[in-house]
């Protein structure tokens, strides 16, 4: 652990965002490692989707440098950020209930076998189908069966499945939005463990949570916004959660140094701090 | 067989057995997964009932009549059922069916142009609406029903106009009139009837197999031999009952064959089923019914899938349009409309499509032309006033949307929705 880290694999420096009257994000940075879960917390408002958005293209930022893999890039709509290995499973999963997990992992990206070029082209269900029961295997998601339709799947095996479509396409980092939200305790772990699993994968993993027990159980680092600025990061491993609590509501900020031990430090003072 | 155990080495749940297969297909009816059985069910009833209150109804002519009778409004629901796979509807499938059919009358007989060329104009200017209909539905951001609503209207307008003062046009092209009304030879029937059941059992089989090898779930030989059966019984029966001599008078030149129509509207719906279940396309036409935004955020061109979906539904229009006037040998100002429109929707929610998107097949047009096909002819044959035959008609449809309204819930309640 001691010896020095690569260069992030997706970098953000100084993402600013105002929405009319809002300054939603104000020269934020944000880094995320390979072999990492970066747990992204912050309360309502502090900037955390808008971040999210920006990383996943679905927003601009009005300033500042987006790099991937040491280049700076352009990143303006979701497809590029899918095309440079850039995942993001939302809330709602964005699942199509009514065709089976198979389609729904392939959905957009169906393979086909050619009878005849451009005219007779069916989908290689047999293939996919494979292709899902493997990364499923890899990555211990137990369903009932891989051709079921995911309306018959509970809450955890749909945002299993959401999980698992986010790595099929050789992604290198993946969002995830309240993957825990909605879950009951055992479906939350079920989620936890296929998190721990994509890190061993080698991923670079954001996960967006307003639970911080599951932030503390899964993340590596643990980043903090407020009020659109990053306050404060901590090693998980070296630091609580009453420290992390003091930066997400700024409540205790004297005390902050003092609690975020060795890693822990505070960014940048909070005007309203 | 063999491949129990690597089924089961899968990880996978294997349907093992006749027994657990036939055991899921409960549980799943009890969940308000029904499919086609309802439809199947009243198809039977129907023929029962009509056959001991006439015994005329399960003649071979009748039949024959009957299945040529559906054909036109058959190929108007399998347009529809595409549409309603999206979670939209056409409601200008009739009128459509009219205005194109006027075109080819009015190009084949008026303006004297070759059969081929009238029926290719026809279809063309089907497949025009169905993307002006699509790009207005999909672009615009007006609901389908308002741009639908507008060309029922519309259409009916236009085919006013193209027929101009004449009002009927007489279709009188060999070619056109050959299309509804020919009959294969007997033999031709039955060869394309082996054919297909021979290419059907292959498929099926070569399926599994394949599913089987690869260690994937795979259903019993068993079960997949009975379906087979199934198709086979079913086509080479009907089959059997077209290619009867159906003329009355045994001396006389004998009537027998399956009507070109019939082969038209099986088509259809086998091409359709194929594009829907097995193509890239249809999968994002069921990904599209399912969630739009699903489907959005997984790259797929959903006012792509749109617009080609409505282009498709009035294209079918056409054909059905086309079919229908060659049947009566006439195009006049009330071709498409009137019932037709109802009927074609009706069919398709009938044999099971889903009007609120995402669930169905081509071949719940087929199965529900037939049951209203069915009502219709059985109540001419008992000679039932209209005002009777309107209001059964009508109560079908709401016990078969009901149907889909109840198992949806069903379906929700048990996390299939």
């Amino acid at each position: 652990m001691d010896e020095p880290r690569p260069d992030p694999i997706l970098q953000l420096r100084g993402i600013s965002k105002r929405f009319g009257a809002v300054q939603a994000l104000s020269d934020v940075d944000f880094e995320v490692y390979l072999n990492e879960v970066v747990g992204l917390v912050g309360d309502n408002g502090a900037g955390k989707s808008t971040l999210v958005k920006i990383i996943s293209g679905v927003y601009r930022s009005d300033s500042g440098q987006y790099i991937f893999e040491g280049h700076e890039v352009n990143v303006t709509n979701p497809h590029d950020a899918t095309n440079l290995g850039i995942e993001t499973v939302y809330q709602d999963l964005a699942l199509c209930d009514n065709l089976d997990v198979v389609a729904n992992l392939f959905l957009g990206r169906e393979e086909t076998t050619t009878v005849i070029p451009g005219v007779i082209q069916p989908i290689s269900e047999l293939a996919m189908e494979q292709k899902a029961v493997q990364l499923l295997g890899e990555l211990h998601v137990r369903l009932p069966s891989a051709r079921r339709p995911v309306a018959t799947l509970s809450g955890g095996q749909r945002q299993s499945v959401a999980v698992s479509r986010a790595v099929m396409w050789d992604s290198k980092v993946v969002l995830l939005d309240e993957p825990t939200a909605a879950l009951g305790v055992e479906q939350t772990a079920q989620v936890k463990d296929l998190i721990r699993r994509l890190r061993e994968r080698g991923l670079g993993i954001v996960v967006i949570s307003h639970n911080l027990a599951d932030v503390f159980d899964v993340s590596d680092r643990i980043i903090v916004l407020r009020l659109g600025r990053r306050v404060a990061t901590f090693d998980t491993h070296t630091t609580n959660q009453q420290a992390v609590v003091a930066a997400i509501t700024g409540a205790v900020f004297g005390a902050l140094e003092g609690a975020g031990d060795g890693d822990g430090r505070q960014e940048e003072e909070s005007r309203n701090g | 067989m063999d491949s129990t155990e690597q089924e089961a080495a899968s990880g996978q749940v294997a349907t093992g057995s006749f027994r657990e297969v036939w055991q899921d297909t409960i549980r799943r009816l009890e969940q308000g997964d029904v499919g086609a059985l309802p439809v199947i069910l009243a198809l039977a009833l129907i023929a029962i009932v009509f056959q001991i209150a006439n015994h005329h109804f399960l003649t071979p002519i009748n039949l024959a009549n009957l299945m040529v009778q559906i054909s036109a409004t058959g190929t108007l629901a399998v347009g529809v059922t595409l549409v309603l796979l999206t979670g939209e509807i056409d409601l200008s499938v009739g009128a459509v069916s009219g205005l194109t059919a006027g075109i080819m009358a009015v190009l084949s007989a008026k303006v004297g142009l070759p059969g081929i060329v009238a029926v290719l104009a026809g279809i063309a200017a089907g497949t025009l609406i169905g993307l002006l209909q699509g790009f207005w539905f999909a672009k615009l951001h007006v609901p389908s029903f308002v741009v639908t609503l507008a060309g029922y209207l519309g259409w009916q307008g236009a085919l006013l106009w193209v027929l101009g003062s004449t009002g009927t046009v007489n279709l009188n092209d060999p070619l056109i009139v050959g299309l509804a009304n020919t009959r294969l030879p007997v033999i031709v029937g039955w060869a394309l009837a082996v054919v297909f059941v021979v290419a059907y059992a292959f498929s099926q089989l070569r399926e599994r197999q394949q599913r089987a090898q690869a260690g994937m779930e795979a259903r019993p030989v068993s079960v997949v031999l009975v379906q087979i059966g199934v198709v086979a019984v079913a086509l080479l029966g009907a089959t059997y009952v077209l290619n009867i001599n159906r003329n009355a008078n045994p001396r006389g030149v004998p009537i027998q064959g399956v009507p070109s129509a019939v082969l038209f509207l099986l088509g259809f719906v086998v091409l359709f089923d194929w594009i829907t279940r097995r193509t890239r396309f249809g999968r994002h036409v069921f990904a599209v019914g399912g969630s739009v935004e699903a489907a959005r955020r997984a790259g797929i061109g959903v006012d792509r899938i749109r617009m080609a979906v409505f282009a498709l539904c009035s294209t079918l229009a056409a054909a059905g349009g086309i079919l229908a006037g060659s049947r009566l040998l006439a195009v006049n100002q009330s071709s498409g409309s009137g019932d037709v429109l109802l009927n074609a929707i009706a069919a398709a929610v009938i044999g099971g499509t889903s009007l609120f998107g995402g669930r169905g097949s081509t071949w719940s047009a087929l199965l529900g032309a037939l049951v209203i096909g069915s009502i219709a002819n059985g109540m001419d044959l008992l000679a039932f006033a209209s005002s009777i035959k309107f209001m059964v008609t009508g109560a079908v449809l709401l016990l078969a949307v009901t149907l889909d309204a109840y198992t949806r819930s069903r379906r929700q309640l048990s996390g299939r929705s």
